[in-house]
């Protein structure tokens, strides 16, 4: 079976209804599992001291914040190629959640800020990189909402997704691009000597993938939504015209 | 509650307002869902009857 066939609505539909009970559910005990565990069983940092807890949801959301807008990406690049608008959907329905993830981001970091840099924010290259990614989530989210041809919308939003993922790549990369800012670099590497000690690093990596499956799941529900929006749509169009 | 020193109130408020903007999100969209849902199978009810 092609994976394309999943962009027709009814297999898609099919298929993530199938998903959604078991995600769902992981996705609540790996979230419970990471925050739990991080919260109350890892010690204090020593520079940073109990304010080290807050890295189990700000590192998570930050680095959704920038993955979410790479699957609105690959959404957006399949509807303007291949026009699947399931695709379109995807990328329409990740947009919100995305927003969500960077405003926790971002709060936290804020929060997390004040203490260790003793103000909730500066012009460093990747706070202002998020800051502008925030801004263009929110744009992003408009666009849909002010353009009623549903195809137009899907077009003009995919090219302002195009544009926008420079900013999540700054995001991601303005620590290495710039040798400047408050914030540190990476917390998690493939290179095992540059990560955060292994009492931090094993619950941060199940609150991410709670968080990611938490992404996941709101994702698939939110499409689905989107879907059953269209066909709404359709019908009242088939309603109005008999 | 394990011992946050001097920064509980940092901590407590970071969780806080995370957990609950994750709660509000996650209702909103499942209610959203299920009011879609429904509206979609009284029209489809409503299309059947018709034809």
């Amino acid at each position: 079976m092609s994976l394309w066939e999943h962009a027709n609505p009814k297999k898609f539909m099919s298929l993530s209804g199938f998903i959604l009970p078991y995600i769902s559910t992981l996705s609540m005990i790996l979230l419970s599992w990471g925050l739990l565990w991080g919260f109350f069983f890892t010690p204090d940092e020593v520079r940073q001291g109990s304010t080290v807890k807050i890295i189990y949801l700000h590192v998570p959301t930050g680095l959704l914040a920038i993955n979410g807008w790479f699957v609105m990406l690959v959404g957006s690049l399949i509807w303007l190629i291949r026009r699947h608008h399931v695709s379109a959907l995807i990328a329409k329905a990740t947009a919100p959640v995305g927003l969500i993830m960077t405003i926790i981001a971002i709060l936290t970091g804020a929060i997390w800020g004040q203490p260790m840099w003793g103000t909730f924010w500066a012009w460093d290259p990747r706070l202002t990189s998020f800051l502008i990614l925030f801004l263009f989530y929110l744009g992003y989210i408009s666009l849909w909402k002010t353009i009623q041809n549903p195809e137009k919308a899907a077009d003009l939003t995919s090219l302002l997704c195009i544009v926008g993922t420079v900013f999540a790549i700054l995001s991601r990369y303005a620590v290495n691009f710039w040798n400047q800012g408050l914030h540190q670099g990476a917390s998690l590497s493939l290179d095992k000597t540059e990560n955060i000690s292994n009492t931090f690093y094993i619950p941060l990596l199940i609150s991410i993938a709670g968080f990611l499956t938490l992404f996941l799941t709101l994702v698939l529900i939110k499409t689905r939504t989107e879907i059953r929006l269209r066909r709404l749509s359709n019908l009242h169009l088939i309603e109005s015209r008999s | 509650m394990p011992d946050l020193g001097k920064y509980t109130e940092t901590v407590l408020g970071a969780y806080g307002i995370s957990i609950s903007i994750i709660v509000l999100f996650v209702l909103w969209t499942a209610r959203r869902a299920r009011i879609v849902k429904q509206e979609l199978k009284k029209l489809e009810a409503r299309s059947q009857n018709k034809n």
